[in-house]
């Protein structure tokens, strides 16, 4: 229950339109109507936070995390880190991160998922780390294959790690996704082209960073998340009963 | 050349995908063993003060088709409009859960209590209801919106009274189906739409 003040509106350019027909699913799931916009309540400022003692010992660590230890999943080792900050460039302390992937062949452990790759029997695909103070945050895991999708003919999604963000406010959610430095598939994928600027997908795309990468072990990618900020000015009076 | 800002741009959204359950509800993907339980499973604990209410609904395509693999979230604050991490906040309230729309019938339900108004600026309040947050496949941007009450008073809330059609505002009133029992149909596009936000 920190930091409450009032948060910075969205920058709607920056992110995807609702309706792309490009990506044939967003079709009928848009609203065509246009947004009601407001300044944010104590409902959008306030969310959940969740402590430390939410997490196990191999929650970031994917690698290991499905068979909790008994056995690694089989690609190429990689850590993912970065750091959460908001739009003021303050580091978000604490705050959860949830990720989620396919495995090294492109398939996803859920029901829905048919394609023909295998499952890896000791991959889950899922994992969780909370930012230190310094809006921290790290995985390790393995680099997720590209897959094919049912959208136009021959639609195949790059390489990439889906990423769930909470700020310190329930108006801050974000959903996005991580690709990787150097994949053509990038320029081919409708789900990347729904954002319009190719200066604001390139800051999803994550670039190979040896400087963390850890000798006959893993390589590393940098992924850096920015949450929306919050206004504060000298004049302002909080909201009644704060 | 002027002075340069010294802000960062926000990381921009794509869309959760069919798999989303895998990272946020991994027993919904069959996906068991990595965490004791599913993250936001309930949004309270036993002896939370106040009415106990359960909300059913379905978020339905432009086509008029419920959504199999729709994720939502909800906020809210406890029966005396106190948001957890409040002074004096219900501890037995969690405030946020995380719920998926049916993978058989596209209907999702959220058992909660219901919340009390909370304070507003100047003063005023807004009235009682909980924040709800919309993903799934083809959602490019989670989609924000708000569940009210039809048997609260609704009269002067900030936000339902800057929409302009009378009608609309009704897209973000729960029915009253029975003692503590309420329907919240989510409406995607086209007639009904229900109104998004931006806040």
């Amino acid at each position: 229950m920190t930091d409450l003040g009032t948060l910075i509106p969205r920058n709607r350019e920056i992110h995807p339109p609702a309706y792309d027909v490009g990506y044939k699913t967003s079709v009928v799931r848009s609203p065509t109507q246009p947004l009601l916009s407001m300044e944010s309540t104590l409902t959008e400022e306030t969310g959940p936070m969740f402590g430390h003692s939410l997490l196990g010992p191999l929650d970031n660590n994917l690698i290991l995390n499905y068979t909790q230890g008994r056995a690694p999943a089989v690609g190429e080792r990689i850590l993912v880190h970065g750091r959460v900050l908001d739009e003021n460039n303050r580091p978000q302390k604490g705050v959860l991160v949830e990720a989620w992937q396919a495995n090294a062949g492109g398939r996803y452990r859920h029901k829905k998922d048919g394609y023909l790759a295998p499952l890896d029997p000791n991959f889950g695909g899922c994992g969780r780390a909370l930012t230190d103070e310094n809006g921290y945050y790290e995985f390790l895991t393995i680099r997720p294959g590209a897959y094919p999708w049912p959208n136009r003919g021959n639609d195949w999604r790059p390489m990439h790690i889906h990423f769930s963000i909470f700020g310190t406010g329930f108006g801050q959610r974000l959903i996005s996704q991580m690709y990787f430095e150097g994949d053509p598939l990038i320029r081919n994928c409708p789900i990347a082209a729904t954002i319009k600027n190719r200066s604001h997908l390139d800051r999803l795309v994550a670039p190979l960073d040896m400087s963390k990468s850890r000798p006959l072990d893993h390589l590393a990618y940098k992924f850096d998340i920015v949450l929306r900020g919050r206004r504060q000015t000298m004049f302002e009076n909080k909201m009644e009963g704060m | 050349m002027v002075q340069k800002l010294d802000t960062l741009e926000e990381t921009p959204s794509q869309t959760a995908g069919p798999y989303v359950h895998i990272g946020c509800i991994p027993t919904f993907a069959g996906v068991e063993g990595v965490y004791p339980e599913d993250l936001g499973k309930r949004a309270i604990e036993d002896g939370a003060k106040g009415e106990v209410i359960t909300i059913t609904g379905s978020v339905f395509d432009g086509t008029g088709w419920a959504l199999r693999d729709a994720m939502m979230e909800s906020w809210q604050p406890d029966a005396a409009g106190k948001f957890p991490g409040q002074k004096g906040a219900d501890p037995k309230v969690n405030g946020f859960c995380r719920f998926a729309a049916d993978g058989e019938t596209g209907e999702f339900t959220l058992k909660t209590v219901k919340p009390g108004k909370v304070p507003y600026r100047e003063g005023g309040h807004q009235a009682p209801h909980i924040a709800l947050w919309i993903t799934a496949r083809g959602i490019n941007t989670g989609l924000q919106t708000r569940i009210y009450f039809e048997d609260e008073d609704n009269e002067g809330d900030p936000l339902l009274s800057r929409i302009e059609q009378q009608h609309r505002r009704d897209t973000l009133i729960a029915k009253k189906t029975g003692e503590g029992q309420y329907r919240f149909d989510i409406r995607l596009q086209g007639e009904g739409e229900t109104v998004f936000l931006d806040l």
